[in-house]
């Protein structure tokens, strides 16, 4: 038994015929091809797969794809545009915030989220928006530090950040 | 050739800094990780693959009655399923460590007849879907007729005891004793003598990135080539080549993005052959990718070791001798190194204080586990956690400030290299000049008066301090099981761009920059020249990987050399075609002068250029620019530092609040501060994370109870405090860099730190020591105890001095 779900991702629809059981994350990178929303722990606790579903973070991993049918998801490799990357993309290069990488995509995500609700976190806001995004390689604190960054570019105007380059 | 004491070619950059070396620069792998386009072994998907899930014992000691795998083999999309039966071509998981009396357990891939701890694998499905080969893993019926199963270690050793393995009638894996001086003198003439019992309790190294082979067998070419989420891409080509009896030519391993090891991948698991074996049965490429649940149960865990430490002293805080004895879990079997890590741990009981006598006593034990091995720090740990637990016991029980203690205690900067008693050659350290600053940047007087304060107003705050040496640059080959030497070909590309080939293996510490820095300054080019390859077998020429803070010191180095032979080879060109001697002829921004005499110059692409062209090159001259350099060290390198932390107890709840956080490491010269940083960063995270919340635990069924990410306490980022660094420099000698590797050193400084500081906390109430983790549980049952019946002091007057025994009374603050 399949269902058809029609999945906008990164602003281009996709549809497949999926089993029911099948979840947003394997259909992101099984049907979608896009590989940079990983898979940590398959039980929503590592916070790696995060993507944006309506533009809120969630976890990919404990999403069906069928419950995504109709939404817009942004993954990780939609935030950058053509070589501009995203100012959390600049924020975590700048900073530091990532070793190995594999937490960095779901990082990413949650953090975009955060600052849409938030553009001026303090450190402990931060680390308590990431509270479900797990990172065993940098001891949290250059994140925090690309998290801050990313605000403080993201609370410029366009062009004056544009202009900075 | 043999090692120089001293850089070569480049006295004029102090400190090693140069253009680039010593810059924070960004890192040149992140483009492509923050945009998610890199390739993890779970990013790959090759023409036809299938995919492969293991069924895995849920019994800790069993014998296997029966197998039926029909289920699962009638199950649509279902390719096969394979039993031990199948698989008895596959070589035994292997163990890399040799030493006398030493028991080996034969390791199959696949569990045969017997299973000795939960999530052993018995019985592999491949199928043309994840979800159909995870399903019909689950329809593997077995039948089990459960054993006793062996948890507890002490209980191990005694008569009353179940085997792990028959064959050896007892479940001891090993005994070693390291002994030096005279340990019975120093402890008749004490005038103390503390003793403790500590638990450093077993612990999940948990990368982000679960295990993961994807394994393609081509039989026309007869070519296997292995992707697998490993820290030892040529080690593993070697053994993937024994297991699976193809010769090692016809095998190629790919490293390629690695999510974290932490020493947990490296090793060679079960799996690494069972799914090239199965590629080779099936004909498909198959794919593995291990669950989360996977990953607790079945890839290697760190520490489990009880240990019983004393130390002899005089009056006067003066170490006069220190015995202990170490347990060591090593699991059910040995995986690649397990048996080696304890004596890693004995090694290092000396710490970094003068201890005229020593003995240590390790005992390796099977119990009905998975397999311990290395896990970040790898042996130092455990080492640093019993030398800096019991270093602050004495001082307490000296009175003694603990800071002053270590003070009195540590080898003087002049005294390097200096030899400990337990054999090593530290190769140089200022642990002085370490501890002043980290006192200094922490305001340590003014924490103490903060303490004091504290108390009077009935709360517990609580200072620890942590004094380190570890051992990095693993290492020398003589010391070492397969060899410590590391490789590096660079070769400059004919348009001057250069490629560097290295045996390292890095998964997450950004030698991609770090490297292409070094070789930056050297060359008088910018990093975005040099290109950094690694993990490809076909690739890269035999290496031995990334693990015991290795990569810089042995692989840098390696890479340094070989670029020393490329300027010496420039330089006999560029004198031939400048008509000058090659000692005569210096690099500059991509330009090689003459120094001497009318400056005459040509640029870096012009001699590249006659290089690769060859028309006018000196009689003798090998036309191309590459060289290849084995970097054997002389010997280890002694990373140290200073950490200080304070907190606050709850003696409510026993929570425990980290108030501050300070460390200040020594790496030797740095090439890159800003990873520096995030390597110390980490280990923080990774050892406070011991200290206070992560913990393994086995039940006495030998069921993991804390097998999933709800029950294992997993650092957060609001567990933290920002933490303060600092550092001081001091090159080490062993190496033409003078640099020393840091990506163990937060990890071992940090756990007797924070135990320290919440004794410290605790002392007015008597508590002189807690297990870890601290979890409030913990530490709130160790306050009501204490509340209830003053504790017994443990340590003792010698039998010279009888005077009043034990100070650990109650006393409200």
């Amino acid at each position: 038994m399949t269902r058809n779900v029609a999945i906008t991702v990164n602003g281009t629809e996709r549809r497949a015929s999926v089993e029911p059981r099948l979840l947003l994350v394997h259909f992101l990178r099984e049907n979608a091809g896009l590989t940079g929303t990983h898979i940590g722990c398959e039980t929503s606790l590592c916070g790696a797969c995060t993507v944006l579903m309506d533009g809120r973070a969630v976890k990919s991993c404990t999403v069906l794809a069928v419950q995504a049918d109709g939404r817009q998801v942004t993954t990780v490799e939609g935030l950058a545009s053509g070589d501009q990357l995203h100012p959390i993309q600049e924020g975590f290069w700048e900073e530091h915030g990532l070793q190995c990488g594999f937490c960095t995509p779901g990082m990413i995500m949650c953090s975009h989220d955060l600052l849409g609700h938030n553009s001026n976190p303090s450190d402990g806001e931060i680390r308590e928006a990431l509270n479900g995004n797990i990172c065993r390689c940098t001891g949290y604190q250059n994140i925090v530090a690309a998290v801050k960054n990313a605000a403080r570019k993201m609370s410029k105007p366009i062009a004056a950040r544009a202009g900075a380059r | 050739m043999a090692t120089p004491a001293k850089a070569p070619g480049r006295p004029s950059k102090a400190n090693g800094k140069g253009a680039w070396v010593g810059r924070r620069l960004k890192r040149k792998e992140d483009p492509r990780l923050i945009r998610g386009i890199s390739h993890y072994t779970d990013d790959f998907k090759l023409a036809g693959m299938v995919y492969c899930a293991f069924a895995r014992s849920p019994h800790a000691h069993a014998d296997i009655k029966s197998i039926n795998t029909d289920a699962a083999k009638g199950t649509p999309g279902v390719i096969g399923v394979f039993t031990a039966q199948d698989t008895t071509s596959i070589g035994p998981v292997p163990c890399a460590i040799q030493m006398p009396g030493l028991k080996v357990p034969r390791h199959p891939v696949l569990a045969e007849g017997r299973v000795r701890y939960v999530g052993e694998p018995v019985a592999v499905v491949v199928a043309e879907d994840l979800y159909v080969a995870r399903d019909a893993a689950e329809k593997v019926e077995v039948e089990y007729e459960p054993l006793p199963v062996v948890t507890d270690m002490e209980k191990a050793l005694s008569n009353d005891t179940a085997y792990v393995h028959d064959e050896f009638k007892s479940n001891q894996a090993f005994t070693h004793t390291l002994k030096n001086g005279n340990l019975e003198a120093a402890f008749k003439k004490a005038d103390k003598v503390v003793k403790q019992r500590m638990i450093n309790q077993r612990l999940c190294p948990l990368a982000m990135e679960p295990r993961a082979v994807i394994a393609e067998y081509l039989p026309g070419e007869n070519r296997l080539t292995v992707w697998s989420s490993t820290q030892i891409p040529h080690l593993l080509k070697t053994q993937i080549s024994l297991l699976v009896g193809l010769p090692e030519t016809s095998v190629r391993v790919i490293a390629p993005e690695v999510g974290g090891g932490f020493g947990s991948k490296l090793n060679v698991y079960s799996e690494e052959g069972v799914v090239p074996w199965l590629s080779m049965k099936v004909g498909r490429p198959v794919k593995w990718n291990e669950g989360r649940r996977e990953n607790f149960m079945a890839t290697i865990h760190g520490r489990d070791t009880i240990n019983d430490v004393e130390l002899a002293l005089k009056k006067d805080g003066t170490i006069l001798g220190m015995r202990s004895r170490v347990l060591a879990d090593m699991g059910a079997y040995h995986q690649l190194l397990t048996p080696l890590i304890p004596q890693l741990t004995a090694l290092m009981h000396a710490g970094c204080y003068k201890i005229p006598a020593i003995q240590i006593d390790i005992i390796g034990v099977f119990t009905n586990k998975m397999s311990t091995d290395a896990y970040r720090g790898a042996g130092r740990p455990e080492a640093t956690y019993n030398v800096e637990r019991i270093m602050d016991i004495a001082a307490r029980e000296l009175e003694m400030d603990p800071a002053q203690f270590r003070l009195k205690n540590f080898p003087k900067s002049k005294e390097f290299p200096y030899t400990t008693i337990t054999g090593l050659t530290y190769d140089s350290a200022k642990y002085q000049e370490s501890l002043a600053k980290a006192l200094k940047l922490s305001g340590y007087d003014s924490l103490r008066k903060r303490q004091k304060s504290a108390r009077k107003n009935g709360k517990y705050y609580g200072i620890g301090v942590s004094t380190y040496v570890e051992i990095c640059a693993i290492g020398p080959s003589a010391a070492t099981p397969a060899g410590g030497w590391e490789s590096a070909t660079v070769r400059i590309e004919p348009t001057g761009k250069v490629t560097l080939l290295t045996g390292a293996s890095p998964h997450g510490q950004g030698e991609e920059t770090t490297f292409a820095q070094l070789i930056a300054d050297e060359l008088g080019l910018v990093p975005d020249d040099i290109n950094v390859v690694h993990g490809d077998t076909a690739v890269v020429p035999y290496g031995l990987g990334t693990y015991g803070s290795r990569a810089t010191a042995v692989g840098g180095s390696a890479a340094y050399m070989a670029t020393q032979k490329l300027k010496a080879k420039m330089a006999t060109l560029a004198a031939h075609l400048l008509e000058s001697k090659p000692s005569d002829i210096v690099f500059g921004r991509r330009s090689l002068s003459t120094k001497s005499g009318k400056k005459k110059s040509l640029s870096f692409g012009d001699v590249v250029t006659a290089a690769y062209t060859a028309h006018k090159i000196p009689a003798g001259f090998e036309p191309g620019l590459e060289a290849t350099h084995f970097f054997e060290p002389s010997n280890f390198t002694f990373p140290f530092g200073a950490h200080i932390a304070s907190v606050e107890v709850d003696a409510e709840t026993g929570e425990v609040k980290i108030d501050k956080y300070v460390a200040v490491d020594d790496c030797g010269n740095v090439i890159n501060p800003m990873l520096v940083a995030g390597q110390i960063h980490g280990g923080l995270a990774q050892g406070i994370g011991q200290a206070m919340w992560e913990e393994l635990i086995y039940n006495e069924d030998g069921q993991l109870v804390t097998g999933t990410l709800m029950d294992y306490t997993m650092p957060k980022a609001h567990f933290f405090p920002e933490f303060v660094l600092d550092h001081t420099v001091t090159p080490s000698p062993v190496n033409p860099m003078g640099v020393k590797g840091v990506g163990e050193a937060g990890t071992i400084a940090s756990t007797p730190c924070m135990v320290n500081a919440v004794c410290d906390a605790l002392s007015p109430l008597g508590i002189r020591h807690i297990d870890m983790p601290l979890k409030p549980e913990r530490v709130w049952r160790a306050i009501r105890q204490a509340e209830s019946a003053p504790p017994k002091a443990e340590s003792e007057e010698s039998p010279k001095k009888q005077s009043k025994k034990g100070t650990a009374g109650r006393r409200r603050p």
